[in-house]
């Protein structure tokens, strides 16, 4: 059965400079992968470049075993791949429950049906779901831009799962996020996967965090996958403890 | 509240006219259609981010469309229809370049087109007639009800402006507006969530200037006489000023910068020579400490009373 996504030989170069250097990895439905390295290492570059915001300069990605090259974002989306990134990306004028629809809204029906059908594009069960999931409620109709950067957080979580997608990836979810909130997250997180069978990919700088979420974790360093193994088997690798602390 | 403002808004527009001078009425009836216009480009620039400076030749597309058809002996019903597609599809075209630029960029690129619609209808005399202008147009007769009293003209407009506002609000309750906002506010993650950023941008300014040439439709009979200067790159910042003073992104941000606009320099007259310093005088303030707008200030004003009686207390 072919990788839900696969990624072969990709490369990223800005200005002669390479920040993605031939990677090659593999992701099967159901997995958590997570995927670390230092600052600068090629991580979010990375997701751009899976994600259809950069174009590779060289290598594939394939969804399902095809192609996604030049694909465009809304289209990747349209696929079943969601992604939040890294700084917060949520609509500050909008409410809660309005960032929630607007986020499943062109999942539902066409264009023009949008247009004259009913405000909430039939979402609002959905919306209310995923409100009480991350524990939302008390704030559904509070604009986005109220909301502490915890909550803004959960919220740009609750957005990438509002169209039910089959693969999400994380730019570092934890990122920001106070120590109580974080173990709900964490929770929530592997109840999607347990239960929607969601695959995640998640960039994170939490150890913490990323080893107790992840089946399977990825190393990269200067562009390059360095390691590649369970969690246990990460935390104690030579090569990675090296590119963290440059000894 | 809301409910409240708007009947007693509705009452006083459809009481203004009575007891004015037909002056006066022709006023009114410039706001009317000018808030038309307004609002559609507060649906390009206020709620989908796209700064355009080309609404005025949309406005001059629709009232050329109505002076050539209705002084040929069309109906203004057919002008209606074959501006607002017109002024939609080349709307369509215009947003290809708000693709590839963003900002002054594209507001340069939308100033170069207004520069070159104006060129066309001054240079063009087979079919604009140039700088002599067309005259003689005629007001519409609606079954049986002719509005050629300005009072009468007046009301057609208001009821234009009526339906106009209809659709607007219809269209911005729908998903397509959380869209245009999502537009305005990150385009990247609009994108990411599924959103169509290249079609909903061309929409924005394709519904936007469709609505700048139904604008221009009710002008032309309401001058009776219109030329190419009526439609220069001034107007588009006119009608810039209009949204922006109103508050942009707000539903009734152009009716009130259309009153700003259209009215506030003749209530200004008493001061003879200076009502254009004062104008700009208060444009110029306004806009430096309350740049949301009239409706940013009526809301700022709002939220801030219950607390400062609540502290007083």
């Amino acid at each position: 059965m072919a990788a839900l996504l696969e990624v072969r030989e990709l490369r990223k170069s800005f200005g002669g400079i390479g920040a993605v250097n031939g990677v090659s990895f593999a992701v099967h439905a159901g997995e958590i992968l997570g995927l670390i390295g230092p600052n600068g290492s090629g991580k979010s570059t990375l997701f751009n470049c899976i994600l259809g915001q950069l174009a590779p300069s060289s290598g594939e990605v394939r969804i399902d075993g095809r192609p996604i090259g030049g694909m465009r974002p809304c289209d990747l989306n349209r696929l079943g791949i969601g992604r939040t990134f890294q700084l917060l990306q949520v609509f500050p004028q909008l409410s809660v429950r309005e960032n929630l629809l607007l986020a499943g809204q062109e999942h539902e029906g066409g264009m023009w049906s949008r247009l004259f059908g009913p405000r909430d594009a039939g979402l609002s069960a959905a919306a209310n779901r995923m409100i009480d999931f991350f524990r939302l409620a008390a704030l559904a109709e509070e604009r986005a831009g109220a909301l502490s950067y915890g909550q803004q957080k959960l919220l740009d979580v609750a957005m990438a799962f509002m169209a039910g997608p089959r693969l999400v990836l994380l730019d570092e979810p934890a990122g920001g996020v106070n120590p109580t909130m974080l173990g709900g997250l964490r929770e929530r997180l592997k109840a999607i996967n347990e239960t929607g069978r969601s695959t995640f990919v998640v960039i994170e700088h939490n150890m913490e965090f990323v080893m107790s979420l992840c089946t399977r974790i990825l190393v990269l360093a200067e562009g390059r996958i360095i390691a590649e193994g369970a969690p246990e088997a990460i935390r104690n690798d030579r090569a990675v403890i090296e590119a963290y602390l440059g000894t | 509240m809301r409910p409240v403002l708007l009947f007693v808004g509705v009452a006083l527009l459809i009481a203004a006219p009575f007891g004015l001078k037909p002056y006066g009425i022709y006023l009114l009836s410039l706001w009317a259609v000018m808030t038309i216009a307004a609002i559609g480009l507060n649906l390009t620039l206020g709620y989908a981010g796209q700064i355009s400076l080309a609404q005025a030749s949309f406005v001059g597309i629709g009232a050329y469309t109505a002076a050539l058809l209705t002084t040929q002996g069309w109906p203004l019903g057919a002008a209606f229809a074959l501006a607002a597609l017109l002024c939609f599809v080349v709307g369509w075209l215009l947003g290809y370049p708000a693709l590839r630029v963003a900002h002054h960029y594209l507001a340069f690129v939308t100033l170069s087109f207004a520069t070159l619609v104006f060129l066309i209808l001054r240079n063009e005399e087979w079919l604009t007639k140039g700088v002599y202008g067309i005259s003689g147009i005629p007001r519409p007769a609606l079954l049986g009800w002719s509005t050629k009293a300005p009072q009468d003209f007046y009301f057609f407009c208001l009821g234009v402006l009526a339906l106009a506002s209809i659709a607007a609000w219809w269209l911005l309750r729908s998903p397509w507006g959380r869209a245009f906002t999502a537009l305005r506010e990150n385009p990247i993650r609009a994108s990411s969530l599924g959103i169509d950023t290249r079609r909903y941008t061309l929409m924005a300014f394709a519904i936007g200037s469709a609505l700048g040439g139904v604008a221009g439709v009710l002008y032309a009979p309401l001058v009776q006489f219109i030329e190419p200067t009526a439609f220069t790159p001034g107007l588009s910042f006119n009608l810039l000023l209009m949204v922006i003073v109103g508050g942009a992104g707000r539903f009734f941000g152009p009716f009130l910068g259309a009153a700003v606009s259209v009215l506030l320099p003749e209530w200004l007259r008493f001061s003879e020579g200076l009502y254009l310093m004062l104008y700009a005088v208060f444009v110029m303030i306004l806009l430096a400490f309350f740049p949301s707008g009239l409706l940013g200030l009526a809301e700022r004003l709002r939220t801030s009373w219950p607390r400062s009686s609540k502290s007083a207390s």
